[in-house]
């Protein structure tokens, strides 16, 4: 059975060209960056050409990339520097619809003695920047503001919401993990101090990230060791996966004008596909201020992880908000954010897309959604009489 | 990704016995569509016996293969039986549940035992009248709690909410559960038998023996017009011989053996074999 790969929020196929790039730097190019030879001098300069190469897909300077493990590094590392550099700073400003990476972070934080406030979404999922501009305090350590969900798609305005913090002087950073590849991203012209990215989604392989950290902000390292990273990150580089997150950012930067033809027409053709064939559905996220690839609907009266189970038996790979799928009881705490219905919250299916996926994939889906919604909803008890009743009653 | 049974995958994909009975004679419905799962149950009963039975279900994949396998467990079961299922009854059908998914199993009890109560025309209580609601979000009441900690075994919190969802939501009624749980953990640790000395001495031997016979075993065969008598205590043979009604009781080797030696064996030790003598 083939795969029809509609998952890539969650991670994504590592390109083959990308594979080609890292490959030598395994059994034939294994030398340490940091050694006096020649042997591995040579590996330290192709880790200034990745760096370079992610430097220009975020329009920075190499010098302010700081390599990193994964997206949660990055974040772990900008808002735990910011808050060991302003100590007399106790405040932390974020969303409720963020990464558990960072809503993890600052739940950790508050128990630490740090306060908190977590701004909410309207029904698209879309932050108030007039919230964000109330919540700003004097004790303000750091603003943490994510670039696109990962559940919705939604894009925040994350240039009026930079301008709004940086004008009271405080740090701003944004956890880019869905929008790096995905939607042109410029940092000469937006005045953020900490940008997170992950290499795993953008067809770089899983366990290499990179932290912008801009030049002139106070910086603590989270990994304290070795001079790597000119002591930023300590810890011998992950140079295989360095040299495979630049050749990625290179291609994203080359393919964004596919990215934002071509994917989005596919996830726009399977959006109209299927709202269009399957009753009591709606979308979930904003209309149009939306990642290209993301696609994410709820089915009335079905359960998302039974839909997700129907679509792996035709070999479809999607993911849910629904309470089942992640062993919590409740619903993706985005959609709940966002005041989606229960009615509708446990049975979300995301659909995410990328550059290898092609119309007949689409066109397989849209035809055969249809039959798995049918056919769970024929067993369901609500289907027919529309008229749910409280849990508790 | 759940690590599901062949067996539950079996009950999801090719669902037994979906769909209504019209005539149904009894209905069980539980859970909502909020809740994120819910079962209605339909039963055709003839002679106090199921004759047909039939659900529809809203939820995930094992919740589905629960229903089902429900359905299958229940038909041809008289009433009475039929209730004496329990939610681990649902499970192991199913060859198990991911532990986080115990919940389902407890969902299909739950409708069987209110569609039961539909037809004997038992009122199903609300769930505040039978008990105290302790999980708001998903309105689980103490009597839940704790017929699923007993009924399961359960020896933490993570566990209840498995079972229950209990907890699942807000968090807030967590320390409550725990208080359930230790209270209920404290009734099972009274229940076991006092441990036995690993290692007896014949002296301790011969008196735990003499001790169960004067105190638990003679005073019950004496109710019955009988009586016991210790002989001798060999190693771990123990002598006795019957008197009374015992000694012309057809059924007085089955007491001896099923009775006296182990009780015995159970209390005092496991070697032990009981001998009759004149």
């Amino acid at each position: 059975m083939r795969t029809v790969y509609f998952d890539n929020n969650a991670t994504t196929r590592v390109d083959p060209v990308v594979f080609e790039e890292m490959r030598p730097y395994f059994c034939d190019l294994y030398g340490n960056p940091s050694s006096m030879h020649s042997f591995g001098g040579q590996v330290g300069k192709k880790l200034g050409e990745a760096r370079e190469r992610v430097a220009a897909v975020l329009g920075c300077d190499p010098a302010e990339i700081v390599f990193t493990s994964c997206g949660t590094e990055g974040d772990n590392t900008a808002i735990r520097s910011a808050l060991e550099a302003q100590p007399d700073k106790r405040h932390i400003v974020t969303t409720k619809v963020e990464h558990p990476a960072v809503l993890n972070l600052v739940n950790h934080l508050v128990k630490k003695g740090y306060h908190l406030t977590l701004l909410g979404v309207d029904e698209q999922g879309m932050i108030d920047l007039d919230e964000l501009r109330d919540s700003l305090r004097d004790d303000t350590a750091i603003v943490s503001i994510m670039w696109a969900n990962n559940e919705t798609g939604t894009v925040f305005p994350v240039a009026e919401a930079a301008d709004i913090v940086k004008s009271r002087g405080i740090l701003f950073h944004t956890d880019a993990v869905q929008a790096v590849g995905k939607i042109p991203i410029d940092l000469r012209a937006l005045p953020i101090d900490f940008l997170v990215l992950s290499g795993h989604k953008l067809h770089a392989p899983k366990g290499i990230g990179a932290l912008f950290v801009r030049r002139g902000t106070p910086f603590r390292p989270f990994m304290i060791g070795g001079h790597q990273e000119r002591g930023r990150r300590g810890g011998t580089e992950n140079v295989p996966g360095i040299i495979a997150l630049g050749k990625a950012c290179e291609l994203a930067a080359a393919h964004m004008e596919e990215e934002n033809t071509r994917v989005r027409e596919l996830r726009d053709r399977l959006e109209r596909g299927l709202l269009a064939a399957i009753p009591d559905t709606r979308l979930n996220g904003h209309p149009t201020e939306r990642l290209p690839n993301t696609l994410n609907l709820s089915f009335k009266f079905v359960e998302g992880e039974a839909i997700l189970l129907l679509l792996d038996q035709i070999g479809v790979c999607a993911s849910s908000g629904s309470a089942c799928t992640s062993g919590s009881l409740e619903p993706s705490h985005v959609l709940r954010a966002m005041g989606v219905p229960f009615t509708y919250a446990h049975g979300s299916v995301r659909f995410s897309l990328s550059r290898f996926n092609t119309r007949e994939e689409v066109d397989f889906v849209v035809r055969e959604m249809p039959k798995i919604i049918e056919r769970l909803r024929s067993i369901s008890p609500f289907s027919e009489e529309h008229s749910p009743s409280a849990c508790t009653a | 990704m759940w690590d599901y049974t062949e067996k539950v995958k079996d009950h999801f994909l090719h669902p037994r016995n979906v769909g209504k009975i019209e005539d149904a004679d009894a209905v069980g419905e539980v859970g909502s569509l909020a809740c994120g799962d819910a079962l209605r149950l339909y039963l055709k009963i003839e002679n106090d016996r199921i004759v047909d039975a039939k659900f529809q279900t809203f939820g995930c994949g094992s919740a589905i293969a629960s229903s089902s396998a429900l359905t299958e467990m229940i038909k041809g079961k008289t009433l009475d039986e039929a209730l004496k299922i329990t939610n681990r009854d649902i499970a192991d059908y199913l060859g198990g549940l991911p532990k986080e998914k115990m919940h389902c199993s407890v969902m299909g009890r739950e409708a069987l035992e209110a569609a039961i109560n539909n037809y004997r025309g038992i009122e199903t209580p609300k769930r505040e009248l039978e008990g105290e609601i302790v999980c708001e979000c998903f309105g689980v009441t103490d009597q839940q709690i704790r017929r699923a900690i007993r009924e399961n075994n359960l020896t933490s919190v993570e566990d209840v909410t498995n079972y229950t969802k209990a907890g699942g939501g807000c968090e807030r009624c967590l320390p409550d559960i725990e208080r359930i749980l230790k209270e209920e953990l404290g009734a099972r640790e009274a229940k076991k038998p006092s441990p036995r000395p690993k290692k007896l001495t014949n002296i301790q031997r011969i008196q735990m023996v003499q001790k169960v016979i004067d105190e638990e075993i003679r005073p019950s065969l004496q109710a019955d017009g009988g009586d016991l008598e210790l002989v001798d205590v060999d190693g771990t043979t123990v002598y006795v011989s019957l008197r009374g009604q015992c000694t012309n009781c057809p059924s007085a080797q089955v007491t001896l053996k099923d009775v006296v030696e182990a009780r015995l064996q159970e209390v005092v030790d496991p070697e032990i074999q009981v001998v009759e003598v004149e």
